[in-house]
């Protein structure tokens, strides 16, 4: 298989398969999550202004009181990772032309050069919440396989984009074809892995917000 | 399997729904969670990180709801869940677990940690692992009627000496009153005060009220050991007494499971909205408060300061009133650090005091509420949970540091005018 047969399977073949994985992983975990339900609270409601799920939704993006000083790693790296990986991911020019050529959706990218610097960024953050993992003895304990296999397929697509952005390495067209591929695993991956967490934490935070809500109380 | 197992597992899995699936799927093991638990932030041990004390639901989670998880176990790719393994989660799920709720505030994915632990001690108590100080509390409060083997002589003992005391009737089973006072066996044996200052409070506001010969006790150990069966005929008992007296309102004691486990599980227990309504006295104090119904005169002079009960506060939403009604009668009010939402648990409440093993660990956790007190060093610590106050008290005895520590619904009663002759 030469370069350009690989970079060709990656974009059709490739790509449908692991889109397919992709949309219908996410279907059926959500499926199999929310279909579970939950009973009925039958106590009566107390009624508090900012107690309900969708401001939990919103107010658990921000750190509570207290915790941005015991914790300055998670919440600073997490925040720059998380930020830059969307800046990444729907900034960049190339990817908001596949994302048109597959659903006819586009938006105005960002400058190149900026893309490429927050990939630096980017990178270094999870570098550092990597280190943080290995070092805080709380994060090490909870560790397993699947948090450092997530950080690694979330890390590949980044570094490959980046580099293949660079022309460092390997041919700009082996080094798209790896970057595409990378891409791939993530998405065949994200739904059945801690990665799910994209899209289960609006549910999880929907859910403490309304039964503490229920409550009077605005967690 | 052995069938005291079996029978936990199964309960595991009725008590698994969305939320809890949900959870388990968020979490990415940030262990932020510890951060906003004193059993980790005062030893240091990650065991104590709150969504490690859920791994085995997690586990009974995956294997039955989830189809990668099933796939796993068919091929024997899956550990199951032992009997040893939830022996060893005792002391996770109930010695260093006060149901606090702390990180359930802080975990930044939304995770409802204590909804998820009150859940899993379902499942720990039918598999036959709950500590045997709780079991016995619940005993001794289904068979008897108290966890402390208070029985009604014992209230008619004690409503005499508060009638003569401060020459007030105490009502008992009187129907059609507006409200029904409800106790704790901690205040019935060890603060009697409390009784003489709700007859004080009402006698100014001018409401009829009545204790209930058939339900006193308001604690609810069903709740805490995590046995909905058993916290049911608990609760029947102040239901079917507030039906047969037709009150309007049942008061909740200075207690913050008891008023939990009436206020907010008792209808999901019972099965049905209850038809009046259920108020802890604070929330009463306070409504009297805005109505005009209670004045208060003079003001302690000494520095105090005020514990949340984390029932009461963050897992109760009865957050302002404790602080307005200290402001009413303390001249000299501080706040701790992280006083009122984000207040630290005393350490021994849901269930936890009554885990004789677990002192040692309970008293390690103490440090942070030591550490908040000597932020603010006061002469007196003031709280509205007969649990925290006996607890603090403990601790604080432990420690040798001189803080009395009282009841806010007493402190408030000593601050009710004279009532002038004629």
């Amino acid at each position: 298989m030469t370069d350009l047969q690989f970079l060709t399977w990656v974009r059709g073949t490739g790509l449908n398969i692991a889109v397919t994985i992709f949309l219908l992983g996410v279907l059926w975990r959500l499926v199999e999550i929310y279909s579970l339900g939950r009973k009925p609270d039958l106590s009566a409601p107390r009624h508090t202004p900012g107690a309900s799920g969708l401001h939990t939704v919103f107010r658990r993006s921000l750190p509570p009181p207290g915790m941005l000083k015991r914790s300055p790693v998670s919440y600073i790296g997490g925040y720059i990772f998380h930020i830059g990986l969307a800046i990444v991911v729907f900034g960049f020019g190339p990817h908001i032309l596949l994302v048109k050529g597959l659903t006819g959706l586009s938006w105005p990218g960002l400058p190149s050069q900026f893309v490429d610097m927050t990939a630096v960024v980017t990178m270094a953050a999870m570098v550092v919440v990597l280190a943080d993992r290995i070092n805080k003895p709380v994060k090490r304990f909870l560790s397993t396989f699947e948090d450092w296999f997530a950080w690694v397929v979330t890390f590949l697509p980044v570094l490959t984009g980046w580099m293949a952005f660079q022309h460092l390495l390997l041919p700009y067209t082996t080094m798209l074809a790896l970057h595409i591929l990378s891409v791939e695993l993530l998405l065949v991956v994200l739904p059945f892995t801690k990665l799910f967490h994209a899209f289960t934490l609006i549910g999880s935070r929907w859910y403490n917000g309304r039964v503490n809500g229920h409550k009077g109380v605005p967690v | 399997m052995s069938a005291s197992l079996e029978k936990g597992i199964r309960v595991l899995k009725e008590v698994i729904d969305a939320p809890i699936a949900s959870y388990f799927n968020s979490c990415v093991h940030c262990g932020l969670c510890a951060e906003a638990c004193l059993f980790y932030t005062e030893t240091g041990d990650p065991k104590y990180t709150p969504i490690h004390k859920l791994e085995p639901l997690r586990r009974v989670y995956e294997q039955e709801y989830t189809l990668l998880g099933r796939l796993k176990k068919m091929v024997g790719l899956s550990r199951a869940v032992t009997d040893d393994e939830l022996g060893e989660w005792q002391e996770l799920v109930y010695n260093s677990c006060t149901l606090c709720g702390r990180c359930s505030t802080v975990c930044p994915v939304g995770n409802d940690i204590v909804y998820m632990v009150r859940k899993f001690r379902e499942g720990m108590s039918a598999a036959g692992h709950a500590p045997e100080g709780i079991k016995g509390a619940v005993n001794r409060t289904v068979t008897v009627g108290s966890p402390m083997n208070v029985k009604l002589p014992a209230v008619q003992a004690q409503m005499k000496h508060v009638e003569a005391d401060t020459g007030l009737p105490i009502p008992l089973d009187v129907e059609g009153a507006e409200y029904m006072v409800m106790l704790s066996s901690m205040e019935i044996i060890n603060f009697p005060e409390y009784l003489g200052a709700i007859a004080r409070i009402m006698q100014q506001a001018g409401k009829t009220w009545t204790l209930c010969s058939t339900a006193f006790e308001a604690t609810n150990a069903g709740i805490q050991i995590g046995n909905s069966d058993l916290a049911k005929v608990i609760v029947s008992r102040i239901v079917d007494g507030a039906e047969r007296l037709k009150v309007k309102t049942v008061i909740s004691p200075e207690c913050g499971h008891a008023y939990t486990a009436l206020r907010w599980e008792g209808a999901n227990l019972v099965g049905r909205p209850f038809d009046f309504k259920v108020q802890h006295i604070i929330e009463v104090l306070d409504e009297f408060r805005q109505q005009g119904l209670l004045k208060t005169e003079g003001f302690e002079t000494d520095r105090l300061t005020f514990h949340d009960p984390c029932q009461l506060v963050r897992r109760g939403g009865v957050i302002a009133q404790p602080h307005t009604l200290m402001n009413m009668v303390a001249q000299n009010f501080v706040e701790m650090p992280d006083a009122g939402f984000m207040n630290w648990c005393c350490g021994g409440g849901g269930g936890a005091s009554a885990i004789e093993e677990g002192e040692e660990l309970r008293l390690e956790a103490f440090k942070k509420k030591k550490a908040q007190l000597e932020a603010v060093k006061p002469d007196r610590l003031v709280t509205a949970c007969a649990n925290c106050r006996i607890v603090l008290e403990e601790g604080l005895e432990h420690y040798q540091m001189d803080i009395p520590v009282v009841g806010l619904t007493e402190m408030i009663a000593e601050h009710l005018p004279e009532k002038k002759e004629g």
